[in-house]
């Protein structure tokens, strides 16, 4: 196990290493740099001013030089400066993650606290109404995007309660607080809720007819017990796993999400990087996107390891 | 049966149906079923695959899936206990405490993310007050009982730790843990190998006479009727074709279709067969139970069937003394080859 574990850390440096050489030269390989943004709005150029520039910004140097300039800061902590703002990157994106992290954490919990119990429930109460009508809310969840649902919900709380949560950084109260992230939190996690629930439903359908569950309703275990700590332990696997690629797919429901609900979080400003072309930004964020998906694929397969028996990861 | 005390009786089934309502129609999976279990005694069910035995022993349980099957008919009393009347949370109380079942798979039967001691100290906790501290010293003495080497460590062990007939074993512990008074064991050693059926079988019986325990053991290897019961009933497409004791069934079998059964057992050499001889079959299929024959279901395949056969249903009579059977020749075939 332990061996294993080392194993696995040391493939993930190796992903991550990979991931930062992609993310480097595809960055470069859209036309453009941030001196020709600037230049181009000034209309009138002066190539030495350009160069200048470029110089000062390192852009004149070789691809394989700055990808180095960049790793070798990573490594003692020093992501550079914006290019747009000219301060640290480090301390562009570090307040900013807490309010990203805050609004992911809330959508993953809502999207397994309702999707786990509502997939028990249709597939426990399989092709009855109830059964029916949580497949057409989950297939509606399936197919609206995030962005559109945040300005549903946007527009339907306007015209129910004149007024919609907007974002505050330091809310007075904790239900305000709560208000501030669940709503956004709600639109970007309703996809995963849903998605949820059609694998839960479908790995309980599968489990709920094994051997096993007819020996504990024969020991007189109740229909709870039956449902959740017989059939869910077992039917739970699958739905870790999806939850675990959601995890990743969260950031790129979040990037509309935190724009449609103005909300200053990375995903936001990943977007807004990007359209200076301001490298420092972009790369080192995500980087952090890259880093969040692995350990969340580590995560898993821990956790897999940790519910069931049969699986253990041998050297 | 009618001279039994009847204080010593456990289980009076009577009259009892299960229907399955299927794309194909309705069939009656258990048409009419009447028997009874006394304490310490064991009832076999013999019959192919699909007569009903299984079902049978799910209706006594009350664990027919529902939908597509319902138990339409009869009285199941356990102990002075309508079963059949109890609202489903006082069966519960009933299911692993006053009647166990024991499942043909052991291989799929223990559920794979839970410890065999939790699974035997969860239903000790279900049924009586216990700490959970207790519940597992119960537990690994079970273990011990059934007679699985080191109960200790095993009982920390998962499943899949375990070889089938262990699994059996544990099942066993599981279903024996609460001291029913009723023992329900499905094929129990059909999905074992040779050397562990026979091991597997003495130990239930043994635990059976141990702990006075009635069993009801379904299976369709008469070799294990002939080891373990005193009373056999035959069933056929749902119905109970004949039942007798089981040194009666096997000297003086009435019913074609038993007699059919015993024929094509392969262990019969000492009757004096030429070890070479092809192996006696019953010729034909058991009929769908969607599309009975009018008359008697084995008619189609009986050798002896007449017009009679094929146009009425045989009634269940008493042919010979606290012997049963369903057949319109029956009698006719006493002392016949």
């Amino acid at each position: 196990m332990f061996a294993y574990i080392v194993r696995r850390l040391a493939l993930m440096l190796v992903t991550l290493i990979g991931i930062s050489i992609i993310i480097f030269v595809l960055l470069r390989v859209v036309p453009g740099n941030i001196v020709d943004i600037l230049f181009d709005a000034a209309g009138f150029v002066d190539p030495t001013d350009k160069a200048n520039l470029e110089k000062e910004l390192g852009l004149n140097l070789p691809i394989y030089q700055q990808y180095l300039n960049w790793i070798g800061g990573l490594l003692h902590g020093d992501l550079g400066y914006s290019y747009v703002s000219e301060k640290p990157a480090l301390q562009e994106i570090l307040p900013r993650i807490p309010i990203t992290a805050r609004l992911a954490a809330l959508a993953l919990l809502f999207s397994a606290s309702i999707g786990i119990p509502l997939g028990v429930l249709s597939a426990v109460h399989q092709g009855s109404r109830l059964d029916y009508a949580l497949r057409v809310v989950s297939l509606s969840g399936l197919s609206l995007p995030s962005f559109w649902l945040g300005l549903l919900i946007l527009m339907a709380s306007v015209s129910l309660f004149g007024s919609m949560p907007i974002y505050n950084p330091n809310p007075k109260t904790w239900t305000e607080a709560l208000a501030i992230y669940a709503v956004p939190a709600m639109a970007v996690g309703f996809r995963s809720a849903a998605l949820t629930m059609r694998i839960t439903r479908s790995s309980m359908l599968e489990i709920l007819r094994q051997d096993y569950i007819r020996t504990a309703r024969a020991k007189g275990a109740s229909e709870a017990s039956v449902n959740y700590r017989h059939a869910l332990k077992n039917a739970i696997l699958p739905v870790i796993t999806v939850i675990g690629i959601e995890a990743a797919f969260l950031i790129g429901g979040l990037i509309v999400t935190e724009t449609v609900f103005n909300i200053p979080g990375v995903a936001r400003f990943l977007v807004e990087a990007l359209r200076w072309r301001d490298y420092p930004i972009v790369q080192n964020l995500v980087m952090l996107i890259a880093v969040v998906v692995v350990v969340a694929n580590f995560t898993v397969d821990m956790l897999y390891a940790a519910i069931d028996p049969r699986i253990r990861y041998g050297d | 049966m009618s001279e039994a005390r009847k204080d010593d009786t456990i289980l009076e089934v009577k009259n009892l149906q299960t229907v399955f309502f299927t794309n194909s129609g309705l069939f009656r999976a258990v048409d009419n079923v009447s028997f009874s279990v006394r304490r310490g005694e064991t009832l076999a069910i013999v019959g192919e695959s699909g007569c009903g035995k299984s079902v049978t022993a799910l209706s006594v349980m009350r664990l027919v899936p529902d939908p597509p099957g319902r138990v339409v008919g009869g009285t199941v009393t356990l102990e002075g206990t309508d079963l059949l009347s109890l609202e489903e949370a006082e069966m519960r109380q009933i299911r692993g405490n006053r009647i166990s079942m024991i499942f043909q798979e052991p291989m799929t039967s223990l559920n794979p993310v839970m410890r065999i001691g939790d699974q035997i100290t969860e239903v000790l906790r279900l049924h009586q007050e216990m700490t959970s501290k207790e519940a597992w010293t119960k537990a690994v003495e079970m273990l011990r009982l059934v007679r699985i080497p080191e109960p200790d460590r095993r009982a920390q062990e998962y499943p899949h730790q375990l070889s089938g007939g262990m699994r059996q074993r544990a099942m066993i512990a599981m279903a024996l843990a609460c001291r029913p008074a009723l023992l329900i064991a499905d094929e129990p050693t059909t999905a074992l190998d040779v050397t562990i059926q026979a091991q597997i079988l003495a130990l239930i019986v043994d635990l059976q006479k141990r702990l006075g325990t009635g069993l009801i053991l379904i299976t369709h290897d008469l070799g294990v009727v002939a080891q373990t019961a005193q009373r056999v009933i035959v069933m056929y497409a749902g119905k109970k074709v004949e039942e007798a004791t089981v040194e009666d069934l096997f000297e003086n079998p009435k019913h074609p279709y038993t007699r059919g059964l015993m024929a094509s057992m392969p262990a019969v050499i000492s009757f004096g067969a030429k070890t070479d001889a092809r192996l006696n079959e019953i010729p034909g299929m058991v009929p769908s139970l969607t599309n009975l024959p009018p008359g008697c279901a084995f008619a189609p395949r009986c050798r002896l069937a007449i017009d009679r056969c094929r146009a009425e249903y045989p009634p269940l009579q008493e042919v010979d003394v606290n012997h049963l059977a369903a057949c319109w020749r029956a009698t006719e075939l006493v002392g016949a080859p």
